[in-house]
């Protein structure tokens, strides 16, 4: 059975509930409104912290200081752009498909917001542990490129349009190499199922034996959330911000915390399909190992950001389909050859 | 096979890379280039005008704001013309003077480009270490004139003051820093992959190509012409240095890139053979308070950062000047902009405009 403080804890409030209430499917109603409310609350304070985080790290890397005024140490930075970008004007330029570039903003969140109940954060502490776990969270990560579309199609600007466009080029040219790569997870754990991938890894992490797959998994997932050298549907020096140029305020604001909360999703990602989840050593609990090995990802995802230039599209959709499409369907035949042997023995 | 339309999109004048208010009229394939056509005119502010109803010496301050960040270099060249129509002789001290910060600013000019082509290549991190050490020369101005970037040191007749023996001494600190700073550069965007692919063999100019524009400056030293006016008329002091041009091979972005690297190294090398053979004496010649130069006219050059400046001046024997042309390098340097967009992607608009390194001010002047 699981053990682990988070899970011991939503045991005893299921228990609570259960004696209050007595019926399982409210009881299970109640459970997912609750734990859906935390994650939401967990996504949205990730990215104010990760907005000071990102702002002190790249002072770092770039020999500067980076905000220090508002409260202590700058701690108070990110509230304050927050109240700033709510007191910004709402411009809604002419002549836009006015729906669309509406929706565009909110349908980005959708998805970010979503993928948290795929994400087991402890022993047994999952929001929805179904079986096809993992292909669904590509399914729906793929899905941010239609907001994207949608916004640089109806803000009616060449720059949102080019950048809308580069959005689906990319998708196109990495999402498949990320799913090959991927592949060799599923091929050792022979299941899709998030609890049951973090299972396999109690041993030995996947970065172990799936050295190929993290590489390509590193740098499409860094495609995956537009953080730079990938950055090439903002890439601010050619089309100012591609899809959100014409975005103000809080609906700019938006597509900024979606861009925060897909950063912490492909670290969130990266730790549970390659660095073991919330495995390590027992002197801290579970999610404590979960929160580190994701804020060292993070980390190093914000580093390499911040240390090479941008891409051209050229460039870059050749290296995606010339060089990791094949590097991965190489790493799914070796795996397979790997396990084969390893059967046999 | 679907149908596309040509599109033009207007970059500028409100634009991140184009490096002020020029506005460029791009074609575009998709995201391949036709054709990229400038646009030029929005920061006019017709200095050349303004230097007929304005005394000699208060013509000075105009020309540090047509190059603003390479203010020394335009001091010198209107001070030199004038001087050569006058017949001042300059002190030697003063020529000595004149060529370190001639020389410093044209490095801070350097890390001002490279500061802005990695900004534009979206890598804002080289950005900043380029700035930082372009504020090191940047405090060096702030002690030997009090200002920044608009100088306004290098006076008719000489400079206006005597360089400090602390001015001097940060000079040397900076020479000696020099390497490492180039090491570091090299480690941050020189040996980066990412970089060389988008630097090497892209918006290339011939060499015949440059010498039709008539390019000048590094631009033109990256296509492989041997052109550098400090050599050919060893103005001012430049005669009595020992340096090299530093010479490009085929003209792309890279190579535009490693001749101001190499560059800022020869600068540095004058500026050290300046600063070990610095004579005594004053620093200003005996110029009367109201200049009043004989008629006729002077066209004196020099080597800006950017390239060939030079200035043309119409003397009628009042205090004024009759008339002033200025020779922008910048303005020429611009019109190759379309040949090197031309089969390219948008993406290396922006990488070109940078490498060709106009500066606004000047280009409009």
């Amino acid at each position: 059975m699981h053990s682990g403080i988070i899970y011991s804890a939503a045991q005893g409030l299921r228990e609570v509930l259960m004696s209050l209430v007595g019926i399982p499917i409210i009881v299970d109603i109640i459970m997912t409104i609750i734990c859906a409310s935390i994650l939401l609350v967990i996504m949205a304070t990730s990215a104010l912290v990760f907005t000071l985080g990102e702002r002190k790290i790249c002072a770092f890397i770039q020999v500067r200081i980076g905000p220090n005024r508002v409260g202590p140490g700058g701690l108070l930075q990110s509230v304050a752009d927050m109240l700033k970008l709510m007191d910004k004007e709402d411009i809604v330029p002419k002549g836009i498909d006015k729906w669309l570039w509406v929706l565009s903003p909110i349908l980005l969140l959708v998805p970010s917001a979503l993928i948290y109940a795929f994400f087991p954060f402890d022993d047994g502490v999952i929001l929805a542990d179904v079986n096809v776990g993992l292909f669904l969270l590509i399914a729906i990560t793929s899905q941010t490129v239609l907001p994207f579309l949608m916004g640089g199609y109806a803000s009616n600007s060449k720059y949102s349009l080019i950048g809308g466009m580069r959005t689906v080029a990319q998708m196109l040219g990495y999402e498949v190499p990320m799913v090959f790569a991927l592949m060799g997870i599923v091929m050792l754990t022979g299941s899709l199922k998030m609890s049951a991938i973090v299972e396999a890894q109690s041993n030995v992490w996947f970065i172990v034996l799936q050295p190929l797959a993290f590489l390509i998994y590193i740098v499409t997932a860094l495609v995956e959330s537009n953080r730079p050298p990938f950055n090439l549907v903002e890439g601010e020096s050619e089309i100012i911000a591609g899809p959100f140029t014409e975005y103000t305020g809080m609906r700019w604001a938006l597509f900024f915390l979606a861009e925060f909360s897909n950063l912490m999703c492909i670290g969130i990602l990266t730790t549970t399909l390659f660095l073991g989840g919330w495995h390590g050593p027992d002197f801290l609990p579970g999610f404590c190992w979960f929160w580190i090995k994701t804020f060292i990802c993070v980390l190093f995802y914000q580093w390499v950001g911040w240390t090479f230039p941008r891409l051209r599209i050229d460039t870059m959709l050749s290296f995606g389909w010339k060089v990791l499409l094949p590097v991965a369907l190489i790493n799914v035949l070796l795996t397979g050859v790997g396990i084969y042997i390893y059967n046999i023995m | 096979m679907a149908q596309t339309e040509k599109y033009v999109l207007n970059m500028g004048p409100q634009h991140p890379s184009t490096h002020g208010v020029l506005q460029v009229q791009v074609e575009l394939d998709g995201e391949k280039i036709v054709g990229a056509k400038p646009v030029m005119g929005y920061l006019h502010r017709g200095i050349e005008k303004l230097m007929e109803s304005r005394t000699y010496a208060q013509c000075v301050p105009y020309t540090d704001r047509l190059d603003y960040v390479s203010a020394m270099n335009n001091n010198l060249g209107f001070c030199m013309a004038v001087e050569k129509l006058a017949a001042i002789e300059v002190p030697e001290r003063a020529e000595y003077i004149r060529v370190i910060c001639a020389e410093l600013n044209r490095i801070a000019s350097h890390h001002v480009f490279i500061g802005s082509l990695t900004n534009d290549l979206g890598s804002a991190t080289g950005m900043i270490y380029a700035f930082r050490d372009r504020e090191k020369i940047l405090d060096l101005f702030n002690i030997i004139c009090g200002a920044r970037m608009t100088a306004h040191y290098i006076r008719i007749g000489g400079v206006a003051a005597d360089a400090q023996e602390e001015f001097l001494r940060g000079a040397q600190e900076f020479i000696d820093y020099v390497p490492a700073m180039l090491d570091e550069y090299d480690r941050i965007f020189t040996g980066n992959e990412i970089f060389q692919a988008r630097m090497q063999g892209t918006s290339i100019i011939t060499r015949e190509t440059a010498l039709k524009h008539g390019m000048s400056g590094p631009n033109i030293r990256a296509s492989g012409v041997d052109y550098d006016i400090r050599k050919i008329d060893k103005y001012g002091a430049y005669g009595k240095f020992d340096f090299e041009i530093p010479v490009g091979k085929q003209g792309d972005n890279w190579d535009r890139y490693i001749v101001r690297l190499k560059e800022i190294q020869q600068s540095a090398n004058i500026i050290q053979q300046a600063l070990d053979n610095m004579p005594e004496g004053p620093v200003m010649a005996k110029v009367p308070k109201v200049l009043r130069p004989p008629k006729g006219d002077a066209y004196h050059r020099v080597e800006n950062t950017r390239g060939e400046l030079g200035f043309y001046i119409v003397s009628d024997g009042s205090t004024k000047p009759y008339r002033v042309h200025i020779r922008r390098p910048s303005f020429v340097n611009l019109q190759a902009l379309d040949g090197m967009c031309q089969g390219m992607l948008l993406a290396d608009a922006v990488t070109a405009f940078a490498t060709i390194d106009p500066l606004m001010g000047e280009v409009d002047c």
